[in-house]
């Protein structure tokens, strides 16, 4: 077990290191850099700058070295705490992102929380009682969850907000709150606005899980071991949960990094158009304004976020199945 | 397949193509056929968009700008049957408190729906030079899906975006199915070292969370570039991401298929490598690319509507679903003017419809299955 972990961390270590590469990859993509940006904002001003000084401004900040370098440069900083400087806010990236990545964290595991928390009493119930009324509803709402924009959803539901309570239901804190520092009441508050965000970024989780848990049970409940448990008298609700939903649980803890994923993928455009103080608005604006460190750290970080999600998962998966736990890899 | 039913039925189902078992199963699944039949109407749509929208998607109507849906009538308000649908006219007036112009509806006057009539010219495909719309009126203007902030017809706009959207998908669909046959190719094929190495990008693309990815992919493409070229650039960059579950499954299927005894068969008789791949590969795995093609259209229209709706992707001149979407992202716009939220219709129907026809298409694929 212990030597299935090691390894498992070693393959982690290496898609970070990946990701680390493709972080960079983005931030260099855009032509031109930094002191062409900076040198075309200065001109507009009416400044003029020779080439020298472009030049030298170039080898001050390390930006005539290979490419390479410049990764090692950027990586060793990172891991000393420096993400670089995003001069759209001109401020320190690492300054910026600390006061929205807490925000993203909650949103995204009171999401993940829900979605479990819903999806798998709820696949249960459509697996026992296949096509029956409530069955077929939560068929249908997972096929509208997997095909309804979760912009769209947003968008729907701040409309409909607007119609019935005549208020904006975007944001996460009321007014008198967007300031405050943290407190009790402040904390209610958020909770009374973060259902609307967990709504929309876990509908589509929620169906899929959903689907996935019903279609697995329904595979396990015909098994013949079910049936001598049945037989030998065991009640059956017991049945269910000690044998048949424990198998179905496993391919559901399984997507627990890729369930992550996807609300991660969904965070930054939920975020924009319910403009919540987290790093979603953030993000876009950055890549709209090609601001381009800060977002290779934030590309960087929902990455991290994900890979130590799928770690956690496949962690958590060996020690619920003997199976993979003695025999190795699945 | 009820085979016990009558012996006239056992021949045909014997005597039968593989395809006509697979059409056979597939009719058998109402949802399927309802998805099929909607997106041929979507097909349509995106074919003969020119004909079939009443307006020039850019045209402006300075008389009807942020205008309201316009309902389509056969009873007037006296309850007067009219064999020709009409809408009510709509007449200008000034608000005497803000100023605004207002169209309000006047229903003694109405406007006759006709068919088949000559509107603004266009090019059918940018070739054929035409004046024919499939419905107008003559007196007055129809917009049925109400008209945005520059007064340009929204019912117009959406099936123009019904071609651009669909285009998007079935570009990107081919270049990801590309790339996807070509690395799951090789992968399934050679095996080993490359196998492995295939399969860990694979793995690694997977990975990582694909909306902030393809954003900051999106968000490189240098901003002078003009509309066509963004075009070109996104649906690359949708396909370089959806390639991956594509590559997986002609991998694993290509790799099953290898140990098929009638592929030994084959290679026993002396069949060349290109034959054995054209001729008994390729055919018994058709059917499961073209599930696989139907399932990946949604997530790369979702992923175009996406990218659009933030700025990232497509751009007017060219209209999108989500380029449509742009405009309705604040919540202002929406409460004054909600039928901007009607591309989304589009979407989730287009992308139900292909949900749909894939899961009939999978059931159909394999005919043989019990």
């Amino acid at each position: 077990m212990l030597k299935l972990i090691s390894r498992r961390l070693v393959a982690t270590m290496v898609t970070l290191i990946l990701v680390s590469i493709v972080a960079f990859i983005l931030i260099e993509l855009p032509p031109g850099d930094f002191v062409d940006s900076y040198a075309g904002k200065k001109t507009q001003g009416g400044d003029i700058i020779s080439q020298e000084e472009l030049m030298e401004m170039r080898i001050r900040l390390g930006l005539d070295k290979p490419v390479y370098v410049q990764y090692l440069k950027w990586i060793g900083a990172l891991l000393g705490g420096d993400m670089g400087f995003s001069w759209e806010y001109r401020r320190p990236v690492s300054e910026v992102l600390s006061e929205r990545i807490p925000l993203t964290l909650i949103l995204a595991f009171t999401t993940l929380f829900f979605t479990y928390l819903i999806a798998v009493p709820m696949g249960i119930y459509s697996a026992i009682r296949q096509y029956s009324l409530g069955d077929h509803v939560t068929t249908i709402i997972g096929y509208i969850g997997l095909a309804l924009p979760q912009f769209v959803f947003a968008l729907i539901l701040m409309y409909l907000g607007h119609l019935w309570f005549g208020t904006s239901v975007g944001g996460l804190y009321s007014m008198e709150f967007e300031e405050a520092s943290w407190s009790g009441a402040k904390f209610i508050d958020l909770l009374a606005h973060i259902w609307i965000p967990v709504l929309v970024l876990g509908t589509a989780g929620t169906a899929f899980q959903m689907r996935t848990m019903r279609a697995v049970l329904l595979d396990e409940l015909n098994k013949m071991y079910v049936t001598a448990a049945r037989a030998s008298g065991l009640s059956e609700f017991k049945l269910l949960i000690k044998y048949p939903v424990r198998m179905a649980i496993n391919p559901i803890v399984s997507t627990l990094g890729w369930e992550l994923s996807n609300i991660i993928s969904g965070a930054p455009i939920v975020g924009l158009v319910l403009s919540l103080p987290d790093t979603g608005p953030l993000f876009i604006n950055a890549l709209l304004n090609q601001d381009m460190y800060l977002a290779g750290a934030m590309i960087l970080f929902y990455c991290t976020l994900v890979i130590l999600g799928t770690l956690i998962s496949d962690i958590l998966l060996m020690i619920m199945d003997p199976r993979i736990r003695v025999g190795g890899v699945s | 397949m009820k085979f016990k039913t009558k012996k006239k039925e056992i021949r045909r189902i014997d005597l039968s193509s593989y395809w006509q078992l697979v059409w056979w199963r597939f009719r058998r699944h109402r949802m399927a056929l309802i998805g099929g039949t909607i997106l041929s109407l979507f097909l349509i749509i995106a074919l003969f968009c020119e004909t079939i929208s009443p307006y020039e998607p850019h045209a402006r109507n300075s008389k009807y700008t942020q205008g309201r849906l316009m309902g389509v009538h056969l009873f007037d308000q006296d309850d007067n049957f009219h064999f020709r649908p009409f809408v009510y006219a709509r007449v200008n007036k000034r608000d005497p408190v803000s100023f605004r112009l207002n169209a309000l509806v006047d229903t003694n006057e109405r406007w006759p729906i006709y068919f088949f009539v000559k509107g603004d010219s266009y090019k059918l495909w940018g070739l054929f030079e035409n004046e024919i719309h499939l419905f107008g009126t003559e007196k007055g203007f129809i917009h049925l899906f109400g008209t945005d902030q520059l007064g340009r017809d929204m019912f117009s706009r959406i099936l123009y975006a019904t071609r651009t959207s669909l285009s998007v998908g079935a570009i990107g669909v081919f270049f990801a199915f590309v790339l996807g046959l070509t690395m799951g190719g090789i992968a399934g094929y050679m095996g080993g070292m490359t196998d492995e190495l295939i399969m860990r990008l694979i793995e690694f693309i997977r990975s990582i969370p694909t909306l902030p990815l393809w954003l900051a992919m999106a968000a490189a493409l240098p901003r002078e570039w003009s509309a066509l070229k963004v075009y070109i650039a996104v649906t690359i960059i949708l396909a370089c991401i959806g390639w991956t579950n594509l590559a997986r499954r002609v991998r694993s299927r290509l790799l099953s298929l290898r140990e098929e005894e009638f592929i030994l068969a084959a290679r026993l008789s002396g069949c060349s490598a290109r034959r054995i791949i054209t001729r008994h590969m390729l055919p018994s795995f058709l059917s499961y690319l073209i599930v696989d093609l139907t399932i990946s259209f949604p997530y790369i229209i979702l992923a175009e509507t996406s990218l659009s709706f933030l700025g990232l992707g497509l751009r007017e001149p060219i209209i999108s679903w989500g380029v449509l979407l742009f405009s309705a992202q604040n919540v202002r716009s929406i409460v004054h003017m909600p039928w901007l939220l009607l591309p989304s219709l589009f979407v989730v129907v287009a992308v139900l419809a292909f949900n749909f026809l894939g899961d009939g298409l999978r059931d159909a694929a394999d005919p043989f299955a019990k």
